[in-house]
């Protein structure tokens, strides 16, 4: 058999060894056999020298033809059998998605913060700022400051835990009002701030009662404002809270701190005004007090009344939530079960 | 107060005007609707009937057989009740009719006679117990003889009305009175309200005068008072109209005199009282305050210990009554009473209030009282209660009034202009405007050059400053109408404080790290209030607690966490994360009470088996890690560390770390003590508290920018056997200090202190990493460090490098 021949048979036979490798170690072990230095190509190409001058060109071209040839499919076969590894290590990585993923836990804010905080960032965006407030109190400031003297028939409303004579936890967040008007600078601009906090009243806890709970006080004063700047003030709040479809009213009422006065009800979001349980049939939820700030209020705190007026509101955020999410038992908030304040935790429907 | 709605109609036109439509403008015009009671609504065939027969049923000892007419039929009935008689006019429950709680009316044989109907009571009829008059509380009701047989009866029993409930404000007390509620609905409904004159009929030849003098120790005290004296007055039951206006107001019918006293108390809102005139066995009545620990019977029987704040009656030696509150056992009416003094009085409220509620006896009268009374009706209100009880008891008046007046009625002046009614509500109102509202007030007034002169009668007291009457106009205006705006004022930077801030950004981490945020209660036992505290202090304390285990303020919020997760764990729930941001409070003196912003943290349970089958326990370090984040979102001056804190009360002694910024204590991080955590009934629990105050308010380093290090660094690990007692806080400084100016990082990377490892030791190793950000660290740089460092931790701690 001549070298060409020769040649031939192992392109032949090699593309035949190629195809029939099942693995990528047999077609790295072929390749050795048949390309490497000691493989058989260069065992025949070895025989180059005994061939004529004429014939070297020839079969030096054929046998790099043949080279090129088995290197290509080597490297062909070699991608094939890769391909298929990769698809079976993938197909046997297959897992079930449907089981639950590792848990990661969330916690959340309490229902009644919620509350405050969407409160506080709508008022924020209208110029307010957040004053807090201590929570201790003395009685000239929770009281007397705010137009309620001794033996007043509204400090029947409320009973209050004192500390001492002169001391209590602060019945009302409107304990906060007399210093923060007093402290504003008026020539730096109005003053417009919401005291949200923790109030007391001496209450037996029950459903509805609870000796502790929130209140969000919202004070403006400047020059010119009206009832009108005040209606329009819980008007947005009370939409954005309790939902942009419903109607709100207002009723006079009576506040010692605030003349004239104001009660605001929206209508029922459970029934829409037909009547139900929750708005005891009359078709509207009352939902906060406010009033032009009284002017022995504003004297108190060395502002002239007849320059300056202003108005003053405050919002139950207890009350709120028992109404927006039907919590029948205000204790509930104050029990901290983590199956009641987990409920809370998700973005639900405006 | 309880308002018939047939009442008002006696005053103002109702004609077009529905219950309902009715209660909506009195809501909307200030006095709040709380409720309507349509009365007999849901009753139905309910007729007069006569009693026309009544035997005794045989075999029984109480059953009455009777017929009884109902017009076109006569009805045999079977009643039980032991006041049944024949000519009776009664009202009769035919079949299918139906009582309260839909409760119907059926045939019945009843000891096989066939009964048709039933002979009702107030009772059965849905009166309530408190109102129904002594006289009809056992058996059947019994209709005047002029009732008409067969027609629906309950107009006869008054059940042709609705009841109005007010929840009135506590400055429209003179809405407790049924002429007052007339002026308001005048002014909602543009009416004038019109009241049948007083005429009283005087017996000219008696002379008050010669009966009755009347003084007052303090006219502050007693600015009114005033009596008329009725004689011959025979005392039987009220006419029915009259009990029915009672029964609807919630008031019990009592006898002629009690309930002409509440009649004429209704309609003016003035309290009265009557005295039985003889008994007072003097010519002279002299209000004082009462002598220390001087005693009075009042009506109800009781001995009432008196003091000076106290307020009574006497007939010049002794009491006879507690002004404003009760009468006195000594001078009350009776069925013998042949003369009736009737007092009209306004006394000072505060003092009726305290008596009020020091004795535990409120009344109508007193509250009344409390809230002030009308001064210009004081006489009418007498005049009226003399004139009834003349008409109804057959008495006849003597001629005039006995009294010490030091105040008279008269109108407050209030002023007020156009500019600052508008100025106010933000209205457009003009002179016209202004004044129709004022009319339909019937207030008179004057409006010239934009001045508003309004005359207040006295009976709307609470109407004193301007912002008064501008209320008056705005709420007859319609709260509804008044423009809505939004304040148009220089605009302000609305932003969150620090604290403020800092309390937000606590919330976002502890929350991203599963925790639940609680609220707890700030009050609570003197015991927790002080166990878990970060340092010690005064506690604050309730001086009228209204429960034993609410009684002081907390000097800290972990208590409250594990109250919250003791009642978690009551309820199945094990796997507890929760966190607090509140207040602490200290008493600094009797004037001073330190509050601070603290926040804390609760972790135990166990997060539960997956199917994953892994599964974290929760301990020390767990707990750190959340602090840690915390401390972390700061860039404090000073430095941080922990240290063992052996003696924390109600923390395990072994593992807890008290915190500390620089020298000042900030906060603690631990294990509850094994003792508390029983006690709870909790598993391992996990702790720590910090104050958020003293973190905010700390020093801050700025925040600057270090370029990127572009030169390669190099790490070095040295593992050391030490002392168990040397901590990695001691070990990690050491290294610090010595480590050069190249030592970038230092890193923990292995404890072990079992097996292999000689008793009191442990075998710990860090990884150190140094780089230059000038230039490529060289071999020599890096040694140099490593080697200090080595050699400080086996001068300082003996420590050997494995």
């Amino acid at each position: 058999m001549d070298l060409k021949t020769k040649l031939e048979e192992l392109a032949q036979t090699s593309v035949t060894r190629i195809e029939e490798s099942t693995s990528l170690k047999d077609v790295e072990n072929l390749r050795v056999q048949l390309l490497g230095k000691k493989g058989e190509l260069t065992d025949l190409l070895k025989m180059m020298k005994d061939l004529t001058k004429e014939e070297r060109p020839v079969i030096g071209k054929l046998a790099n033809e043949i080279r090129d040839d088995l290197t290509t499919k080597l490297a062909d076969k070699k991608e094939e059998l890769e391909e298929e590894a990769l698809n079976k290590q993938l197909q046997e990585e297959t897992i079930d998605v449907t089981l639950p993923g590792r848990t990661v836990k969330k916690g959340q804010t309490h229902i009644i913060h919620q509350v405050m905080e969407q409160m506080e960032d709508l008022f924020l965006g209208m110029g307010y700022n957040i004053i807090e407030g201590s929570e201790i109190v003395s009685d000239y400031l929770n009281f007397e400051r705010v137009n309620v003297p001794q033996d007043h028939p509204a400090r029947d409303m409320q009973d209050s835990f004192y500390i001492n004579e002169h001391y209590l936890l602060r019945t009302q967040t409107s304990a906060v009002q007399p210093l923060v008007i007093e402290a504003h600078d008026f020539t730096k601009g109005p003053l417009k701030v919401i005291s949200p906090g923790k109030v007391y009243r001496r209450d037996s806890d029950d459903a509805t009662h609870s000796h502790q709970f929130h209140q969000i006080e919202g004070i403006v004063v400047d020059e010119g404002i009206t009832m009108s700047d005040l209606m329009g003030t819980l008007e947005v709040m009370s939409k954005k809270i309790f939902g942009a479809d419903r109607v709100v009213r207002f009723r006079p009422s009576y506040f010692p701190f605030t003349e004239p006065s104001v009660e605001v009800d929206v209508s029922c979001f459970k029934c829409n005004g037909a009547g139900c349980n929750i708005c005891k049939k009359s078709g509207w939820i009352e939902i906060l007090g406010a009033g032009m700030i009284h002017p022995n209020v504003l004297e108190m705190s060395n502002v002239d009344s007849t320059k300056y007026s202003g108005f003053a509101f405050g919002v139950g955020p207890d009350r709120m939530a028992m109404l927006q999410y039907g919590v029948d038992d205000i204790r509930q908030f104050y029990m901290n079960d983590q199956r009641f304040l987990s409920q809370f935790s998700k973005e639900g429907a405006e | 107060m309880l308002v018939s709605y047939n009442w008002i109609k006696e005053y103002v036109d109702l004609t077009n005007i529905s219950p309902d439509e009715l209660a909506e403008k009195f809501t909307l015009g200030g006095l709040e609707v709380d409720g309507m009671e349509r009365l007999g609504q849901e009753l139905s065939g309910l007729v007069v009937g006569e009693v026309l027969t009544c035997e005794k049923l045989e075999g029984s000892d109480h059953l009455n057989k009777t017929t009884v007419s109902v017009g076109e039929e006569i009805l045999p009935i079977v009643c039980g009740a032991p006041n049944v008689a024949a000519g009776q006019k009664v009202v009769v429950a035919k079949v299918g009719a139906i009582l309260p709680g839909d409760f119907e009316i059926k045939e019945a044989k009843i000891m096989g006679e066939t009964s048709h109907g039933m002979i009702t009571s107030l009772d059965e009829l849905g009166f309530s117990d408190s109102i129904i008059p002594k006289y009809a509380e056992d058996g059947i009701f019994i209709l005047a003889d002029g009732a008409e047989v067969g027609v629906d009866a309950r107009p006869y029993l008054g059940l042709d009305d609705t009841i109005i409930e007010f929840d009135l404000t506590p400055n429209r007390a003179d809405a407790l009175s049924m002429r007052g509620v007339a002026y308001e609905a005048g002014a909602v409904l543009d009416q004038t309200p019109t009241f049948e004159e007083i005429t009283v009929i005087e017996d000219d030849s008696d002379s008050v005068e010669d009966y009755m003098s009347i003084s007052v120790e303090d006219p502050e005290d007693t600015p009114v008072y005033k009596m008329r004296l009725v004689k011959d007055v025979t005392i039987g039951e009220s006419p029915i109209w009259m009990q029915h206006k009672l029964m609807h107001a919630g008031i019990r019918p009592i006898d002629l005199i009690v309930d002409i006293t509440n009649y004429v108390m209704l309609e003016f809102g003035q309290p009265l009282h009557a005295f039985d005139y003889e008994k007072l066995d003097s010519n002279e009545i002299y209000v004082r305050r009462a002598n220390q620990d001087e005693v009075l019977t009042t009506l109800d029987g009781q001995d009432r210990k008196l003091s000076p704040e106290n307020l009574v009656i006497t007939n010049g030696e002794k009491a006879v009554a507690l002004a404003g509150v009760m009468g006195g056992a000594n001078s009350q009416v009776t069925e013998k009473t042949n003369t009736i003094a009737i007092e009209s009085a306004i006394f000072k409220p505060v003092l009726i209030r305290r008596t009020a509620s020091q004795l535990n006896l409120r009344s109508e009268a007193s509250s009344r009282y409390e809230k002030g009374v009308n001064y210009a009706t004081a006489q009418s209100a007498v005049d009226l209660a003399a004139k009834l009880m003349a008409e109804l008891g057959g008495g006849t008046i003597v001629k005039g009034t006995a009294e010490a007046v030091a105040k008279e009625a008269e109108d407050t002046v209030v002023e007020t202009t156009i500019d600052r009614v508008n100025g106010v509500i933000g209205t457009d109102l003009n002179a016209d405007d202004i004044s129709e509202i004022l009319s339909r007030l019937a207030f008179e007034h004057t409006i010239t050059e934009g001045t508003i002169t309004a005359n207040i009668p006295p009976r709307r007291w609470d109407i004193e400053i301007p912002e008064d009457l501008i209320e008056e106009i705005a709420r007859i205006y319609g709260y509804n109408n008044i423009p809505v705006t939004l304040p148009v004022t220089e605009s302000t930077p609305g932003e969150l404080t620090a604290a403020q801030k800092a309390t937000r950004r606590v919330r976002e981490l502890l929350e991203g790290s599963g925790l639940q945020e609680a609220i707890s209660y700030s009050l609570t036992s003197p015991e927790k209030a002080t166990r878990y505290s970060i340092s010690e202090g005064d506690m604050v304390r309730l001086q009228n607690p209204q429960s034993e285990d609410r009684v002081a303020l907390t000097q800290n919020l972990v208590g409250g966490l594990i109250d919250n997760a003791n009642y978690n764990r009551a309820h199945q729930v094990t796997d507890i994360a929760l966190y607090e941001v509140s207040h602490v409070f200290y008493k600094v003196s009797e004037e001073q009470f330190d509050e601070y912003t603290h926040v804390a943290g609760l972790l135990t349970g166990e997060s539960g088996k997956s199917w994953l089958g892994e599964w974290e326990a929760l301990d020390f370090y767990t707990i750190k890690g959340l602090v840690e984040v915390l401390l972390a979102d700061y860039s404090f001056a000073e430095d941080l560390t922990f240290k063992l804190a052996t003696d924390r009360l109600g923390m395990h002694p072994g593992r807890t770390a008290d915190i500390y910024l620089g020298e000042t204590l900030v906060g603690y991080v631990g294990q509850l003590h094994p003792t508390d955590t029983k006690e709870n009934d909790l598993g391992d629990t996990f702790v720590f508290e910090l104050s958020l105050d003293q973190l905010v308010e700390a020093d801050k380093e700025a925040i600057t920018y270090t370029a990127l290090n572009r030169y390669p660094g190099s790490s070095r690990d040295i593992a050391i056997l030490v002392d168990e007692t040397v901590t990695h806080q001691a070990l990690e400084k050491v290294i610090q200090e010595n480590g050069g100016d190249y030592l970038q990082n230092i890193h923990l990377f292995d404890l072990y202190d079992g097996e292999n490892i000689e008793a009191g030791k442990k075998s710990i190793a860090y990884s150190l990493y140094f780089a230059n950000p000038n230039a490529t660290l060289k071999e020599e740089e890096v040694n140099a460090g490593f080697d200090a460092v080595k050699q400080a931790l086996i001068d300082r701690f003996n420590v050997e490098v494995r």
